[in-house]
């Protein structure tokens, strides 16, 4: 379908365009920019070579920007971002990362994003964030609306941000920086990678072991070309990077998770620590207290179909006797469980494990069953 | 044995009165990796211009639609187990359904190979 809103802007490139180019991709809109779907392989044999060895991702579309506090305080700057989200920031160790949401008074969710203590010397009360490409402009306007006057955003638009994600990525980049191997999940070090300066995160979105690397923009293409020489890295696109995270159980926002799911709804309790459950103190707070006392009245769930036909986002969710249940929020083909996933939000009364099911695709109802998500086992380096 | 071309990529060969209905090559790298075919009941009279089997790649589901009018005398049952057969020879044995042609002129509102060649050109 045609995006109309965006038909006379011109598209937004990353500073690796002209890699995407050189190196065959098809590029498609996204998020307002010219990005590659695929590489000339194709989608299944990129998401493959992401599970057996190492895929390779631009992710510079994405919002990367800090958050400061004029008195050098982490607490300062910690409790400034506490109040528009619910993971624990105050407590993170510096060069800690942690997955979170911006929650609207209602407890929707307005965005989902990560959020890092900055560990470098002299940047003692920063938080390094990352948001989603379509969301950035919306999110930086409501986060600099509600900061305090002693808090500040930075936005980075002059950086890149380069994935790399599968089981030879950790050698990959050993190679190039010894101390990379031991880099704990879901920590972040200020390192030199092939000469290049960069901030790299032990993180990814596919549920593989990987690396974030944010680098400016001008050294961008240098980073690239020196990863992409290594033979175990292939470029991914979007169109792989869809069905990795989607086998990953991974939300992407605006189809899984939105301003109508709260993150109890989506599943996401594990990403609000114990103090901020009991404190409360965030947006929607009594929303998401009361449902995790309680219970939410529709909850994310994984699908498997029974047969080989994919349902995709908005299929109806119903009992096999034709009870309307749900509705598909993210839906296609598995290559590596090797058969259709879906995942969609059901009724609080059909959401355990194993309950049978049906998609309504083309008219047809479809055999499903909740299943356990991941679909693929995450194999992320803890 | 004459092949005609449609403007959605699907191709009809056609052979005494039933033609043999399938995708493109130009079609199947545009999908990508084909994940699913669903095909029609052997028997079902199509129109043409109607949705007569769907498409599945990684990223999204397209419709195939009747190149001409007719009967649904064959479908490749093949493509249940092995739909990537549709990328590796769409012109073979990736096709998808034999239709009892209806109305051979509705044949010539179609494609030759060279308008079709063109046609992809200009795209």
């Amino acid at each position: 379908m045609a995006e109309p809103a965006r038909a006379d802007e011109p598209l937004l490139q990353t500073p690796l365009h002209a890699e995407h180019v050189a190196q065959g991709a098809r590029m498609v809109p996204f998020a307002g920019y010219d990005m590659p779907v695929q590489y000339p392989t194709g989608i299944l044999t990129e998401h493959n070579w992401t599970r057996d060895h190492a895929g390779l991702f631009d992710v510079s579309h994405m919002g990367q920007a800090f958050l400061v506090a004029e008195d050098g305080s982490h607490e300062t700057v910690a409790r400034a971002l506490e109040a528009l989200i619910p993971a624990d920031v105050v407590n993170l160790k510096p060069n800690q990362q942690r997955y979170s949401q911006l929650l609207a008074d209602d407890g929707g969710i307005l965005d989902d994003l990560m959020v890092t203590r900055v560990g470098a010397p002299g940047h003692e009360g920063w938080l390094y964030l990352v948001v989603n490409a379509s969301m950035k402009d919306q999110d930086y306007a409501h986060i600099e609306a509600r900061l305090p006057k002693s808090v500040s955003l930075r936005r980075k638009d002059d950086l890149a941000l380069i994935a790399i994600q599968g089981p030879s990525a950790a050698a990959v980049m050993a190679g190039k920086a010894p101390a990379l191997a031991d880099l704990p999940f879901m920590m972040s070090a200020d390192i030199t990678v092939d000469g290049i300066p960069c901030h790299v995160s032990r993180s990814g979105y596919t549920g593989e072991d990987g690396y974030e690397i944010s680098v400016e923009a001008g050294d961008a293409a240098r980073l690239w070309q020196a990863l992409c020489a290594h033979p175990e890295v292939k470029p991914i696109g979007l169109g792989a990077r869809d069905s990795l995270r989607l086998e990953a159980g991974l939300c992407l926002y605006g189809h899984d998770i939105d301003t109508t799911t709260s993150p109890v709804e989506a599943g996401l309790i594990w990403s609000i620590q114990k103090r901020r459950r009991e404190e409360g103190g965030f947006p929607g707070a009594s929303r998401v207290q009361r449902e995790i006392r309680e219970g939410a009245s529709r909850v994310r769930v994984g699908i498997k179909l029974e047969g080989r036909a994919p349902a995709r986002e908005g299929a109806v969710i119903t009992t096999p006797d034709g009870r309307e249940v749900g509705i598909v929020t993210s839906g296609g083909f598995g290559p590596t469980v090797n058969g259709p996933v879906a995942m969609g939000y059901v009724t609080k009364d059909a959401a355990a494990v194993g309950t049978d099911l049906h998609l309504v695709v083309r008219g047809k109802p479809l055999a499903a069953k909740v299943a356990a998500m991941p679909f693929a086992p995450h194999r992320y380096k803890r | 044995m004459t092949t005609r071309y449609t403007k959605d990529h699907e191709y009809i060969r056609l052979d005494g009165d039933t033609g043999t209905v399938g995708i493109t090559d130009y079609a199947q790298q545009q999908l990508g990796d084909v994940v699913f075919v669903e095909l029609p009941s052997v028997g079902k009279s199509v129109s043409k211009g109607d949705e007569a089997a769907v498409v599945e790649s990684v990223k999204a589901a397209s419709e195939i639609y009747a190149p001409v009018s007719g009967e649904v005398v064959e479908v490749n049952g093949d493509l249940e187990a092995t739909p990537g057969t549709v990328n590796e020879d769409p012109s073979g044995r990736g096709w998808f359904m034999k239709l009892k042609v209806k109305d051979q002129g509705e044949l010539d509102g179609l494609m030759t190979e060279e308008q079709y060649q063109d046609f992809v050109k200009s795209l």
